[in-house]
């Protein structure tokens, strides 16, 4: 906080002979130093992502080419592209946001517009807490044992894409929820007071009212799934598939598995070290473009709801 | 009854938030050991001027101020002026009782703490004269260990301003300090201040006339950053001298 | 339009609603149910002794071992390090950007604390191979900077955006009437922050940290990729070791379906979500205990 003053007082200094109390040595070096700390800190912390940034970019951007987005990997993945991996990871996104968005947003508009202190109330919080709290791995095992066998669906793009809707859920619960605590209370009162029941009063004020925030909040949840491998490991991500997946029902390619697999199991894996630089850096492109995305529009909506 | 030396002596100070004019040249005398009211309509710029003279304005994004406040003849607004210091010569009031959230006890023992007062047979004769000297130690002394935020609104600040004496101030700077406070909190909060100025120079800004003419031994009417009219009390509210102090003190406006 | 058709028209997409929000509570009660179903049958080939207890994990020997005492450990330890050092940084941070930073600043500097937060974890474990692993080994003269030294630093920079983030809304929650209080008593700007705001800020403080310990006892990729994977209780942090996660996601997908190694796999997963859900309960403890204390 900086203040800028002008004084004409120096002049007049020497005349009195009032004085200050004595302030103990030490406290204001020592308000110096943490606050130095505190700066460094900061500091440090910008430094670090732009060093992983610059690195990354800088090992990674030789190998970014058009055919390299749009090739299969090829001689046991040691060449090639990543063109399935990309169209898998965004078949995964759609699915799991097919299955979070609407129940995120159906829920949120339960906990605020219906919602009363009741013990149905309280245990669908509860649900919702203990979901954002569940480790990745464990919403893998769930995927696994429900959706690709108990419900028969096999490992495939439905199973890994619900299982990381499953993980999505409680993320756009919050989201939408704060989009819809933030619409004003006079836009519901004035609409009950043209004779608009509940639900036309929802959905025709409230939830266009929301949107925008809610569509932020979506956004920003694609930025948590897109780069989640955990959960897709063993419901539905392929290891190496050539085509593009054109049903559910077929397993899929993803950026995030195919970064391991080509720094862990890989046919050679220093021999890929280029390919793997380059898969980073387009998962890195998508997940953090989407999020910056999400963050410059929600950024701008909150200035717009200020004026 | 202009004292030989004021306390304060402010001339020709103006201060500006960004392009808005809060303070217009204003130029005043605070007599010690007396109890001075700033007056006047909200927005007036009285509880700005008050915040000048502990440099609270420091923290106002923005804030630019020009001119002079000396305390005891020395400028406070001078370089080399050590805010801590002088915050610790110029205690403060606020609005809204705002005791911090741990005992009675911790609360009136923070500042003499951060001087650096580590004895605790000390501290403890500290706490309780300061709570002495805010009249709220006859309804604390058994509980100096239970939660500040269970007092009630009235208690609260007497509680603050015994917080604020207990770093052993000069002079104590209120804001406003009953207007949260019911009518039995305000009489008790009143009826200290009178006492407080045996010992403090106090300056107190009040929303309420009759506050003021209770008591203050002078009182400053401000309008739109300008500083009016300044007297004794009895004067400004019998005879006063110009018309709009006239106007405010009799309900016309504001 | 009569009036019982708009109230039938009212209750249906109450119903849906209500239906609809339940997900939640069936998608947690699935979990919970599909985790013992499948995680229980271990315990016809092991006793909750040796599972627990047990110091050697040979899933696939014959017989197998299913000892999850050196899993167990090497969670808890690359939690606890990764804490320890993620911990301090957050809430330097925290106390950076709620008091300390200039407000134009700030709006550039919690977005990229968020980004950091976005950081997909798989890269992350890669950066610990490539990048910290190497530089250990030769710093250090060991047989593998695969360790859970590197798997702490990494996840320590996984959990920072979410202590700091939490930290700072705690602290930015800290009415100005106590700092104003504060600094008109003389402190210092690190007084206040000290021993008001922080003191003041406490129960959110705590709940952000717990959170972030919730995280990384869950995060899976970091340690797969940057913990060595030995089942082993380790020593010194230069150690390798196989966190609960890890090891799931590492040997479920050469496990046939219905094997006692599943089972096991399984139970690793309840022992998981029975910590995250502790901590996780802890938290509201502190969350609601924090609102009593305030009055």
């Amino acid at each position: 906080m900086k203040t800028t003053r002008r004084s004409n007082g120096s002049a007049h200094a020497s005349q009195g002979a009032g004085t200050l109390p004595e302030v103990r040595a030490g406290r204001v070096v020592k308000d110096k130093l943490v606050t130095a700390l505190l700066w460094c800190t900061m500091g440090g912390i910008v430094l670090l992502l732009g060093g992983i940034l610059t690195f990354l970019s800088a090992r990674g951007a030789g190998v970014l080419s058009w055919d390299f987005f749009l090739e299969p990997p090829r001689e046991a993945m040691t060449q090639g592209g990543v063109y399935p991996a990309i169209v898998g990871t965004f078949q995964l996104i759609l699915v799991s946001m097919a299955f979070a968005f609407p129940m995120g947003v159906a829920t949120a508009v339960y906990l605020v517009e219906y919602a009363r202190d009741d013990f149905f109330t309280r245990t669908v919080r509860l649900a919702i807490r203990s979901l954002a709290g569940v480790p990745s791995v464990v919403f893998g095992l769930f995927g696994l044992s429900f959706f690709a066998v108990f419900l028969g669906f096999g490992p495939c793009l439905l199973s890994a894409g619900l299982t990381l809707g499953c993980l999505a859920l409680p993320i756009m619960v919050g989201a939408a929820e704060s989009a819809l605590r933030s619409v004003p209370q006079d836009y519901r009162d004035a609409s009950y007071a043209m004779g608009a029941t509940r639900w036309q009063t929802i959905y025709k004020v409230v939830l266009p009212a929301a949107f925008p925030s809610i569509l932020t909040g979506g956004i920003l949840s694609v930025g948590r799934v897109a780069g989640e491998t955990a959960p897709i490991i063993f419901t539905g991500a392929a290891f190496y598939a050539p085509h593009v997946a054109r049903s559910l029902f077929q397993e899929v390619m993803a950026l995030p598995y195919h970064i391991l697999v080509l720094a862990t199991a890989g046919t050679n894996i220093e021999m890929t070290r280029p390919i793997q630089y380059g898969t980073v850096l387009v998962l890195l492109i998508i997940v953090l473009g989407t999020t910056l995305i999400g963050i410059l529009w929600r950024a701008r909506l909150r200035l717009k709801n200020v004026r | 009854m202009p004292a030989a030396t004021p306390k304060f002596l402010v001339r020709a100070l103006n201060l500006h938030y960004g392009e808005h004019h809060a303070l217009k040249n204003v130029e005043m005398d605070i007599a010690p050991k007396s109890v001075t009211a700033f007056i006047g309509p909200s927005g007036c710029g009285k509880s700005t001027f008050l915040r000048c003279l502990n440099r609270m304005n420091d923290f106002i994004l923005g804030c630019r101020v020009e001119g002079e406040i000396k305390l005891d003849g020395m400028d406070i607004y001078a370089a080399s002026t050590d805010v801590i210091a002088l915050r610790r010569k110029v205690g403060m009031v606020f609005q809204r009782p705002n005791p911090f959230p741990s005992s009675i006890w911790e609360n009136v023992a923070y500042g003499p703490r951060l001087h650096g007062i580590r004895n605790k047979t000390v501290l403890q004769e500290i706490v309780e004269s300061s709570l002495k000297g805010a009249a709220l130690w006859e309804e604390v002394q058994d509980k100096l260990h239970t939660p500040a935020l269970a007092l009630s609104g009235g208690q609260q600040q007497r509680l603050c301003i015994a917080r604020a004496i207990a770093v052993e101030p000069e002079v104590l700077l209120m804001d406003e300090p009953t207007s949260a406070l019911d009518p039995l909190g305000t009489a008790r909060i009143e009826e200290l201040v009178r006492e407080l100025k045996e010992r403090y120079t106090v300056v107190i800004v009040t929303h309420n006339m009759q506050q003021a003419a209770r008591i203050s031994d002078m009182t400053c009417f401000f309008l739109m950053g300008e500083t009016i009219e300044m007297g004794p009390t009895q004067e400004i509210f019998t005879s006063p001298q110009d018309r709009r102090t006239e106007d405010y003190i009799t309900g016309r406006f504001g | 339009m009569k009036d019982s058709d708009t109230l039938r028209g009212d209750r249906i997409p109450k119903r849906v609603i209500t239906v609809l929000a339940s997900t939640g509570m069936a998608i947690m009660l699935f979990i919970l149910y599909f985790l013992l179903r499948e995680g229980l049958p271990v315990l016809r080939h092991a006793s909750l002794g040796e599972l627990l207890l047990g110091s050697y994990w040979y899933p696939t020997y014959d017989p197998p071992e299913f000892g999850m005492f050196p899993l167990v450990v090497g969670s808890l330890a690359v939690t606890a390090l990764a804490s320890l050092l993620a911990v301090p940084v957050s809430l330097g941070l925290a106390a950076f950007i709620s008091e300390v930073c200039p407000r134009s600043l700030r709006e550039i500097f919690k977005p990229i604390l968020e980004v950091l937060g976005f950081f997909p974890s798989v890269v992350l474990g890669f950066i610990g191979m490539v990048v910290i692993a190497p530089w250990l080994q030769e710093r250090f003269s060991i047989l593998t900077g695969l360790n859970l030294m590197n798997a702490s630093i990494l996840m320590g920079i996984m959990i920072v955006p979410v202590v700091a983030s939490l930290a700072e809304d705690a602290m930015a929650a800290v009415p100005k009437d106590l700092r104003d209080a504060a600094y008109a008593l003389g402190s210092t700007r690190w007084e206040t922050i000290s021993r008001v705001v922080i003191p003041s800020a406490l129960p959110g403080i705590l709940q952000a940290c717990l959170l972030g310990v919730m995280r990384a006892v869950g995060e899976t990729m970091v340690v797969l990729m940057a913990s060595g994977g030995a089942a082993l209780v380790p020593r010194s942090v230069l150690d390798p070791v196989r966190p609960l996660t890890s090891t799931i996601a590492a040997e479920m997908g050469e496990t046939p379906v219905g094997s006692d190694h599943y089972f096991s796999l399984f139970f690793a997963g309840i022992l998981l979500l029975v910590i995250t859900l502790g901590i996780n309960v802890a938290a509201m403890w502190v969350e609601r205990r924090g609102m009593r204390w305030r009055g």
